[in-house]
Order: structure tokens, then C-alpha cells, then sequence
């Protein structure tokens, strides 16, 4: 029997880390079309961004003298957490008998390990604005890090486990979690975090051209061709599994809790429909966000901690009181 | 098992007698060997006693000199002989690194005279049995370092007044716990440790023995604002010996905490583990925040140490709450996280300070700056330096990664407290060591990225080669190490759970780590494979499209076209931790210099731009500059008791004899 | 600006994009690019005029991105090198710099007169040439400056969309 249930359950994880590939082009090509509907645009098709990873896939790297084997290891490494993330998290279903559980620090190191990776990456290059990027990158991250713990950890005081599936499992059982001040709070900080975390306005613009003001874009200068293509890949990858995320713990229903077929089959529509719902909500608000000045980044960090840490004190206050 | 503690004490003995005779091109092989054997000694019989071996033993033959000391028991504890095995194989590693790296000074008779005291006052330490015998390791140990630290006084001023520095602050230490201990013994009415603990002291002789003790092994530890010796003298001993100071000594400090709130005073007020955990918050943030800005890599690694130290008081201190709310289980808990801390740190930092002393033999620097394009250059230094740097961001899969998890898994599992102390700490306390984790992140990828990754900031690292293979063969084993606890945690989390939590019956697997009566387990064997699995494809698919497109050699960077690209224009340690410079100016007290100079024929016309970036410790100039600037202008004003006269100076000792023999009559 | 305010801009504009021209006819260029292309753009002397027809089109009106192409900050991500301008002194070397700096195979496109044969430039001080002079062209655009149409025509046939 455990055979079987193991069987199962590798397979949900299979099909997890398969939704996640194929949805991530056309979740960044829906917020593309998105953006440009709402400049009066036409924009590029909904399979431009496959179209492009595909093709960078395909096309040859360059490997600078001075470069070293870190500039060919970071986009795989990359790429392989982001697959990490999309095995672990619970996004089809919640599962809690695989042998790796997807406890919250856990999945929080394998997000920092593609983020170092990134860094590296940008550091490798030997250019000034690889440096640059590299370096805003990991400070953006540093500070993010006690928000993203603290309000994970605000949401999974009801469960009573830092394991996200039984985060995910309790919300959809008692609904009334979901609107609590508390889990109110903790989701404000979380869609701060997402959006720092994945290089998103107002912290960074994905699709700015001026070095000066580049995060991200800034650390995959130097790279080419199949590199640029995992980087890519990997980073709309993370994107994608922390909406998935996000949508499963503010609206915990349709996700699958066994490795049935068809629940796993409704698990997977609802993945798709509330990926694609939040990405298509954060590329409208993006039409009416600016860029704030990068020095005013840690500013806007620190209020994402204080939601996160009010959310945490507030729960342990409060329900200790009511309890 | 006595013979395993005569081993260690002949080849201590011996090893200085080897270290005299021997010639100089032979030294440090011969003195090495026998370096190698003390610590051996030590870690067999720390984990002879830790498998239920039983030692009670005196060192002090009847007779003797020694004998007027006291019997000078050797009966280490379980928790004791963690701490031995550690710090043995500590000195284990970093004495097999030194046979390749001493040279000159550090090759001297008197460095590795000192470094054989160093060990055994270390080895004293965790097996002692009586408060004299712990004393007496105590100063060894520190006179030993002190000794070590002076080693190249002659090359660099610096390492004089890093000396001094330490010097007074271990001596401080001393004094403290030496005073404690009295404290203690005279209560007791004996210096038998376990005497001692069965007196249990209470009220004011309580309290100011926690205190004298607290404080003194605080300062051994390296905990804000107590750590100003660590940043100096870290630098600037050989780094060898730095690894061994950073891996071993500073455990003393904490062993020495643990012995307090363990065995000698276990029960004591609720303000101690709240104070103890407010110290250990600080320096942890302290330290790394220090460590991020800082772009000298031993500096850097010395505050990353504080860091650490910080990380191991946050448990102790957290554990001692638990205890008095009554939660044994989370406090075993916390307990295991303190010696998953220790262990792991004192594998990583050793490997780290070892990287370092390998990049300063080949290259002639440690400033960050002036380093880069290590990894062709120096591979095994290089790989070795990513496994250190990923154990200390506490990143899978190294066993830094599953002391943080034990680490969060004991500060949240709190569940919603009732006691409004631990509900308003236990979220502060997380934030901390979340913010802690995360500059941990930037400062070791700076430290990596930034020496290892790219071109050669200076000739020095421009010519870097690979050192012997001794110092090769000590980095592999240690990074070897850092690897096997990061993916096999299960045999030490069982251990560390028997030794410090007894009772705890924990069943973790070899793979894992599980926690007793929480239900929960980390299983990084588990986690390996699945990265492993996600990597295969990508790494096929990658392979599949190279047969097509093969990477291709370019001779430049891109660099925006410009045609002066040179090594200097990439970014420097200093820039990376510019915008957290900027994020935490206020407590990190940046000082920034600009001087424009101008041609004398117009004020429009530039000759040179000087810019001067320094970032100061506010403790170090706050706290300890005040004090001292306080100390001498009592030394001046004192100087006025001193005029020459004759006359006077008798007068001084009528009147001072006159008050002795006063006090001696009232008594 | 207000959100309010944004929005009512928002719906007052509406679409702005032009209806799609006829495709092009197959280029041999477009084969290796699968419909995307990405592209560098150089300014290698330009009075500017060509650098208000390329925003122009890609902006909504005219709207390249449709067809499959965009402008990136590296020559690393791009497929092809538009170049306006004629190319001077200063400009030669990094003009040269970005198109080996560009994976291969790739495109360089000569937008404007004054990159197609020096135009009103041509033997001015400081100048060394049109683009062919300095790099290898593999389409030329010609106009003083080029219509946006000409540009996303151009564009086209390098996407082959």
C-alpha cells in the first residue's frame, strides 16, 4: 500500500511541476496582454512568451572570458528550484504523506538557494551593473526574508503546523480563517512579498531598458541565449507557484486533497483559473503603478513587516485571550 | 578510559618538547603529527564517554606541586564531552591544515608551544570536573591564544593592538568566571562541580554568581556589547589558528553558559532567560549587520561568528523559558537547536577561516576588494568556500541549514502562548532571526561571489595558486563534514538530543532530524534526492540543446559597448553592501570622506577625487572609547598624587600602613 | 495623477492599434527565429528622427510587439542589431563591440539613410561610414527618416509574422 501511495503522490508532484512549465508562458503572456489592452495596445499573442523561451532555449550561449562555471550552473540551479518549488508547494493538491513535507522553511530555503543562484549569476559577469543588480537583488531579499517567514507563520498559527498543505487544508475546512483581521493582515504582507520577491512593480519593472534602474534584468545582462532561457524560465516559475500560493490560501477550495483523477483534474482547472485571475489583477494595477525610487524600497518593506508582525502578535494576543 | 586522557596529556607535553627540538624545515611536520594526535586523543575520548564510557579521574599526582591546586578532577559529562569531541576535531582539522600553511612566526617554537597549550586548556575545559580544574583550562586556553594571537606582532602594528585588546578582554573573562566560581565553591563549600550544583544557591549569592559567570563566559563568547576582542583578534592570528579560536574557543563561552543554566544553577529567575535571549538577539543582528558591511574576509568572518554565538544564546536563553512555563518539550527542543548550532558552526567557521588562510597564502589578501576570479584560479579553495558560505547562509544542503530549521522550528512551535512574556518575545525573536537568516544570505554571497566569481581585482589574486596538499586535504575533510551533517543530521541529532536533553527519546532516522512530541521532521536526504530529480531534466534538456548550439568563447564581457573595460570597474565588497549601508546607517555609523582637489588655474578644472568609506563599530567607539577616555583622565588626575617629593611618598606608606594595621586590629 | 484619473484615460483611449497590414512574403532571414526576435538597438550618430519613428513603432499605434519583435537592454538577448545613424568615430568600435557581442546567427538591420549610405552625412568630419562599412547588413531601410510601416514591415520580415 505504501507503494501505491507513494505512486500516487509522485504522480500529483509530476503533474504539479508539468502545470506549473506550461502555465508559466501563458500566465506572463495573459499579464502582457494585459497590460497592453489597458494602454490601447494590441500586444503580442498569449504564446509570444513560449515562442520566446523556446527559441532562446535553443539558441547558443556565450561564455565571456573572466566568466566561470558559476555563469553555466546558476540558471540550471535556477530552474531546478523553481521545479523544487513547483513539487513541494501545494498548488494541485495538498498532499502531507510525501517523505519531503512542504514545510515553510523549507520551501522558504529552496526560494533563497534560486535567489542566490541569481545572484551569482549577476556577479559572475564582471560587469558593473551585473554587480549592481546582484547587489540590490540580495538586499531586497535580506529584508524580505522576516516578512515572508512572519506572515507565513501568522497564517499557519490556526493550523497549528508550519507545513503549507495543512495551512492550505484548515483554511478550506473553516472559511472563517480566511477573512479574519488576522489572515486579512498576513495576506496583505504575503502579496507585498510576492511581488518584491518576483520583481514586480512598484519594486522593480520587468520591463525597463534603463541599467540605472534595473533589479533583475540588470543580473541577467550577460547572459545568453540557453542560460537567458532558464532565467527566464526559472524566474516566471517562481511567479507563477507563489500565486498558486497565494490563491490557494485566499480561496482555499477546488484545490485537490487526494490523488483521485478527477479531483486532481478540478485541482488543476482551479489553478489555472486563480493563477491567471491574480496575474491578470496584478498586471492591471501595475498600469497605475510607478516605480518608487529603489532607497524607498526598504521603506516599503518595513510596512509589509510591521502588517506581518502585527498579524503574528495579534493572534497570539488575541486568540490567547479568547481561547 | 584514562589512558585516552594521559594520551592527551603526554602528546600536550610532548608535542612542546617536539616543537623545540625539532629543526626549522621539519617543524611544522613533526610538531603537526603530534598536533594531530592531542586532538585525536580528545575526540576518542569524547566519544567514548558520549557511547557511556565513564572517566573519573585526578590529574594531580598526590605529592606533587600540582597536588596544592587540588586533585584536579577530569570526569566529564556527557554534555562535557560533546563540547570535547567538537572542539578536538576542531583542532584536529585545523592542525592538519597547519602542517601545510605555518611559515615563519607561526612556525616558530614558541607558536606551536602556545598551540599546544591552547588545545589542552581547551581539551581541560570541557572534561573538567572541579572549578579548579575548569580554571585552570580556562587561563590555559587563554594564554595559549593570547600567545598565538601575538604571533606575527613583528610584520603588522595591528596585530599588537589586536593583541592587547584581547588580552585584557580574556583576562576580563577569567576574572569573571573566576570570581563566580568562588562564589559558588564558597557556598558549596567545595569546587567539586557536582558539589557545587547539589548546593543549589539561591537569592542574592544566586544572582551575583549567575551574573559574574554569565558575564564572563559572555565574553568568551564573543556577545555584543562584550565582542570588540573577537573582530581584532580574529583577523589578525594566523588562520589556522583563527579557525580554531572562532570553531572552539567561543564554544567554551558557550559550553560555559550551558554549564550554568544546565547543571550549576538550573533554576533560576525568569529575567535570567529573558536577558540571556536579548543578548543573544543582539548580537545575532548585530554581528551580521556588521558582517555585510565589512569587506575584510576574516573580519567578515568574525562577526559572522558573533552572529552565531548570538544564535546559540537565543536558544539557551529560549529553552530556559520554556522550562519555566513549563514546556520541557519545546525547551529540549531548543536545546537540540543549541547543539545543532554549535556543531554545525563550529564545522563551517572552521572551514571558512581554513578557506581564508588558504586565499591569504596564495594571494597576500584578505580584503575583498582587492580579490576575485579565485575559482579557476584555486578550485578546491573555491568549491570548498561555496560549501562554507552556503553552510553559514544556512542554505540546503549543509548542516547550517539544519541547525536554522531546528532553530524556527523551536521559536514557532510556541503555538499562541498564553504568557504574554513569551507572546510578546516570540515574534520579535522571529522577526530577528529571520532578518539575521536573511543578511547571513547577502554577506556570504557577497563574500563568495565577490572573491571566487569574476576577474581578478589585484595582481595577487591575479597570481593565486593552490596551496600544499595538507591545507587541500584539511578543506575537503572540513567541507566533507559541513556536507555529511547537512545531509545525514539523524546520528548527531540523536546524540546532541541524549546529551543535553535527556529523556528525549528521539527516533530520528539516519537521514533526518525529527523532533520529539512535535510530530514534525526535517529529512534533508529526502530533500537532496528531490533536488537531484529536478535538476536531471533540466540538465538533459540542456545537454540535448548544446548538441545544437554549443556555448561559445568570447573574448569580452559585455560591457555596453565601452572599450575600456578593465577588472576595476566591476563591483567591489564596499558596493555590494552599499544599499544596506544606507538601509541601517543609523546603526552602523558610516563615515564618508570626499576630497575634491582642483587645478590651481580654475575651481571647474578636477586634479583628483579622493573618497574615503569606513564603517565604524558604534559599540566599540560608544561604549568602550568613552570608558577608556574616562579611565585616563582619572589616570591624569591621579597624576597629580605623584609629584617626586620624598617627603610625600613617605607619608603615602605611613598613612597606608597605618589603615592596615587599623583593619587587622578591628578584625 | 489620481488612480480615478488613470482610469478614465484608460477607457477613454480604448484601442489605439491599427489593423494589421498584410504579412510579409517569407523571408530566408526570418528561419532560424521562430516568430521572435528580439533586438538591440544602436544609435551609432543619429540626429534622432530615427529614434522617434522606432519608438513610434513600437508604440501603440503602430505596435511591433504584435508581430513577435521587442527591444532589450543587452545584445546577450537579442537576435538582431538595429542600427540608425551614420556610424562615427566614437561610435565605430561599440557598434562593432555590440553586434560580436550578439549570438549568432543574427540580424543587423540599417534603419534610416544616413545608416544605409551615410545620406545628408556622408563624408562629414568625424564620420566613418555607413553601417555596411563597420558591420555586416543584412537589411537596409532606407528613408530620411523611414516611416514607422517601413519599420514594422522591416521588423516583419525578420519575424516572419
Amino acid at each position: 500500500m505504501v507503494t501505491r501511495d507513494a505512486l500516487a503522490s509522485t504522480l500529483v508532484t509530476l503533474v504539479q511541476m508539468a502545470a506549473v512549465v506550461a502555465l508559466t508562458p501563458l500566465l506572463i503572456g495573459m499579464m502582457r496582454a494585459t497590460r497592453a489592452r489597458l494602454e490601447g495596445r494590441a500586444g503580442g499573442r498569449l504564446t509570444q512568451p513560449s515562442r520566446d523561451l523556446l527559441k532562446l532555449l535553443r539558441r547558443e550561449p556565450l561564455q565571456a572570458d573572466g566568466t566561470s562555471l558559476v555563469s553555466r550552473a546558476g540558471p540550471v540551479a535556477l530552474m531546478a528550484t523553481s521545479l523544487m518549488l513547483a513539487a513541494l508547494l501545494p498548488l494541485v493538491a495538498t498532499r502531507t504523506s510525501a517523505r519531503v513535507p512542504d514545510d515553510l522553511f523549507v520551501v522558504v530555503s529552496v526560494l533563497l538557494l534560486g535567489s542566490v543562484s541569481l545572484a551569482l549569476v549577476g556577479l559572475d559577469s564582471g560587469s558593473a551593473f551585473g554587480g549592481m543588480g546582484s547587489s540590490r537583488h540580495m538586499t531586497i531579499a535580506a529584508l524580505l526574508e522576516p516578512t515572508v517567514l512572519l506572515a507565513v507563520y501568522a497564517l499557519s498559527i490556526p493550523a497549528g503546523s508550519s507545513v503549507l498543505s495543512d495551512i492550505v487544508a484548515t483554511r478550506a475546512e473553516s472559511p472563517g480563517t480566511v477573512i479574519s483581521p488576522v489572515s486579512l493582515l498576513a495576506l496583505a504582507a504575503l502579496v507585498m512579498v510576492i511581488l518584491a520577491e518576483t520583481g514586480r512593480l512598484p519594486v522593480d519593472n520587468p520591463s525597463t531598458h534603463l541599467e540605472l534602474t534595473m533589479v533583475h534584468e540588470a543580473m541577467v545582462l550577460e547572459s545568453s541565449g540557453r542560460d537567458l532561457g532558464w532565467l527566464e524560465l526559472g524566474s516566471w516559475m517562481r511567479l507563477t507557484v507563489l500565486l498558486g500560493l497565494l490563491g490557494n490560501v485566499t480561496t482555499p477550495w477546488g484545490i485537490a486533497g487526494s490523488a483521485a483523477p478527477l479531483t486532481v483534474a478540478l485541482g488543476l482547472i482551479a489553478l489555472v483559473a486563480k493563477v491567471l485571475g491574480l496575474g491578470v489583477a496584478i498586471a492591471a494595477v501595475e498600469v497605475f503603478l510607478a516605480k518608487v525610487r529603489l532607497f524607498r524600497v526598504p521603506e516599503l518593506l518595513a510596512a509589509s513587516f510591521v502588517l506581518a508582525f502585527l498579524a503574528v502578535s495579534a493572534s497570539y494576543l488575541v486568540t490567547g485571550v479568547a481561547t | 578510559m584514562s589512558p585516552l586522557v594521559w594520551a592527551a596529556v603526554t602528546a600536550a607535553a610532548g608535542g612542546s618538547v617536539v616543537s623545540w627540538l625539532a629543526p626549522a624545515p621539519r617543524r611544522s611536520l613533526a610538531a603537526g603529527i603530534v598536533a594531530v594526535l592531542q586532538a585525536t586523543a580528545g575526540v576518542a575520548l569524547g566519544v567514548a564517554v558520549l557511547g557511556g564510557a565513564r572517566v573519573d579521574m585526578a590529574l594531580a599526582p598526590r605529592g606533587t606541586a600540582l597536588a596544592a591546586l587540588g586533585r584536579l578532577t577530569v570526569q566529564p559529562t556527557a554534555l562535557g564531552a560533546l563540547f570535547l569531541v567538537v572542539m578536538s576535531a576542531v583542532a584536529l582539522v585545523a592542525a592538519v591544515f597547519a602542517i601545510g600553511y605555518v611559515r615563519g612566526p607561526s612556525d616558530s617554537r614558541t607558536a606551536w608551544t602556545s598551540w599546544f597549550v591552547f588545545v589542552a586548556g581547551l581539551q581541560l575545559v570541557a572534561v573538567a570536573g572541579d572549578a579548579v580544574s575548569f580554571l585552570l583550562g580556562w587561563e590555559l586556553m587563554a594564554l595559549g591564544s593570547t600567545a598565538l594571537v601575538f604571533t606575527e606582532h613583528a610584520a603588522r602594528t595591528a596585530v599588537r593592538s589586536a593583541g592587547l585588546w584581547y588580552a585584557a578582554m580574556t583576562h576580563l573573562s577569567f576574572l569573571l568566571v573566576l570570581s563566580g566560581m568562588a562564589v559558588l565553591a564558597g557556598h558549596a563549600g567545595s569546587v567539586d562541580l557536582d558539589a557545587i550544583a547539589a548546593a543549589r544557591p539561591g537569592g542574592h549569592t544566586a544572582t551575583l554568581a549567575w551574573l559574574l559567570l554569565a558575564t564572563g563566559f559572555l565574553t568568551k563568547a564573543g556577545a555584543v556589547p562584550l565582542h570588540v576582542w573577537l573582530p581584532r583578534a580574529h583577523p589578525e592570528a594566523p588562520s589556522h589558528v583563527s579557525a580554531v579560536m572562532s570553531g572552539a574557543m567561543v564554544k567554551a563561552g558557550v559550553y560555559g553558559l550551558l554549564l550554568v543554566s544546565l547543571r550549576l544553577l538550573p533554576a533560576g529567575p525568569r529575567w535570567w532567560a529573558v536577558a540571556l535571549l536579548v543578548v543573544g538577539l543582539v548580537s545575532a543582528a548585530y554581528g551580521i549587520l556588521q558582517a555585510s558591511v565589512t569587506s575584510d574576509l576574516k573580519r567578515l568572518l568574525a562577526y559572522s561568528t558573533t552572529e552565531n554565538v548570538g544564535l546559540m544564546i537565543t536558544t539557551i536563553g529560549l529553552a530556559d523559558l520554556y522550562r519555566a512555563a513549563d514546556r520541557d518539550d519545546l525547551a529540549q527542543v531548543a536545546l537540540v537547536a543549541t547543539g545543532l548550532l554549535v556543531v554545525s558552526h563550529a564545522a563551517f567557521k572552521t572551514l571558512l577561516f581554513l578557506v581564508a588562510g588558504s586565499v591569504l597564502h596564495a594571494t597576500g589578501e584578505r580584503d575583498l576588494d582587492r580579490l576575485g576570479g579565485l575559482g579557476p584560479r584555486m578550485p578546491v579553495t573555491s568549491v570548498t568556500f561555496a560549501v562554507g558560505a552556503l553552510a553559514a547562509a544556512a542554505l540546503p544542503v549543509t548542516s547550517g541549514f539544519v541547525a536554522e530549521w531546528v532553530l524556527l522550528q523551536a521559536l514557532v512551535r510556541g503555538g499562541a502562548p498564553s504568557d504574554p512574556v513569551l507572546a510578546a518575545l516570540l515574534p520579535a525573536a522571529m522577526g530577528v532571526v529571520a532578518l539575521t537568516a536573511g543578511l547571513a544570505l547577502l554577506t556570504f554571497a557577497k563574500a563568495f561571489g565577490i572573491g571566487c566569481l569574476a576577474r581578478p581585482r589585484s595582481d595577487g589574486a591575479t597570481a593565486a595558486h593552490e596551496g600544499s596538499r595538507w591545507m587541500g586535504g584539511a578543506l575537503v575533510a572540513a567541507a566533507a563534514v559541513v556536507v555529511g551533517l547537512g545531509i545525514a543530521p539523524g546520528p548527531l541529532s540523536r546524540s546532541l538530543a541524549s546529551a543535553l536533553a535527556p529523556g528525549a527519546a528521539s527516533a530520528s532516522p539516519l537521514g533526518g532530524v525529527s523532533l520529539p512530541g512535535l510530530g514534525i521532521g526535517l529529512d534533508p536526504l529526502g530533500l537532496t534526492l528531490l533536488a537531484l530529480g529536478c535538476a536531471a531534466p533540466v540538465l538533459g534538456a540542456a545537454a540535448w540543446w548544446a548538441r545544437r548550439a554549443p556555448r561559445r568563447r568570447v573574448e569580452l564581457g559585455w560591457g555596453c559597448g565601452g572599450a575600456r573595460v578593465s577588472p576595476r570597474m566591476q563591483y567591489t565588497a564596499t558596493s555590494y553592501a552599499e544599499p544596506l549601508v544606507r538601509v541601517f546607517g543609523q546603526a552602523l555609523d558610516p563615515r564618508r570622506e570626499l576630497e575634491v582637489e582642483h587645478y590651481d588655474e580654475s575651481r571647474h578644472l578636477i586634479h583628483g577625487i579622493r573618497y574615503r568609506h569606513e564603517v565604524g563599530d558604534p559599540v566599540e567607539s560608544g561604549l568602550y572609547a568613552r570608558g577608556l577616555r574616562g579611565v585616563a583622565a582619572l589616570g591624569e588626575r591621579a597624576r597629580s598624587l605623584q609629584n617626586g617629593s620624598i617627603q610625600r611618598y613617605l607619608g603615602y606608606s605611613f598613612g597606608a600602613l597605618l589603615v592596615v594595621l587599623l583593619v587587622v586590629s578591628a578584625w | 495623477m489620481t488612480w480615478a484619473a488613470i482610469a478614465g484615460l484608460v477607457r477613454r483611449t480604448g484601442r489605439v492599434a491599427e489593423p494589421v497590414p498584410e504579412a510579409p512574403e517569407r523571408s530566408e532571414l526570418a528561419a532560424p527565429f521562430a516568430g521572435s526576435v528580439q533586438v538591440r538597438h544602436v544609435d551609432a550618430g543619429s540626429c534622432n528622427g530615427c529614434e522617434i519613428e522606432v519608438a513610434a513603432a513600437f508604440g501603440p499605434v503602430h505596435d511591433a510587439e504584435r508581430y513577435g519583435a521587442r527591444l532589450v537592454a543587452s545584445p546577450r538577448h537579442a537576435d538582431g542589431v538595429l542600427v540608425t545613424g551614420v556610424v562615427t568615430h566614437n561610435m565605430a568600435e561599440p557598434l562593432r563591440r555590440t553586434v560580436e557581442a550578439t549570438p549568432r546567427p543574427r540580424v543587423v538591420v540599417a534603419l534610416g539613410d544616413c545608416a544605409v549610405d551615410c545620406g545628408l552625412f556622408r563624408g562629414a568630419q568625424g564620420v566613418v561610414g555607413s553601417a555596411e562599412d563597420v558591420v555586416p547588413v543584412d537589411l537596409k531601410v532606407p528613408g530620411c527618416p523611414p516611416r514607422p510601416e517601413q519599420i514594422v514591415a522591416a521588423l516583419r520580415e525578420v519575424t516572419g509574422r
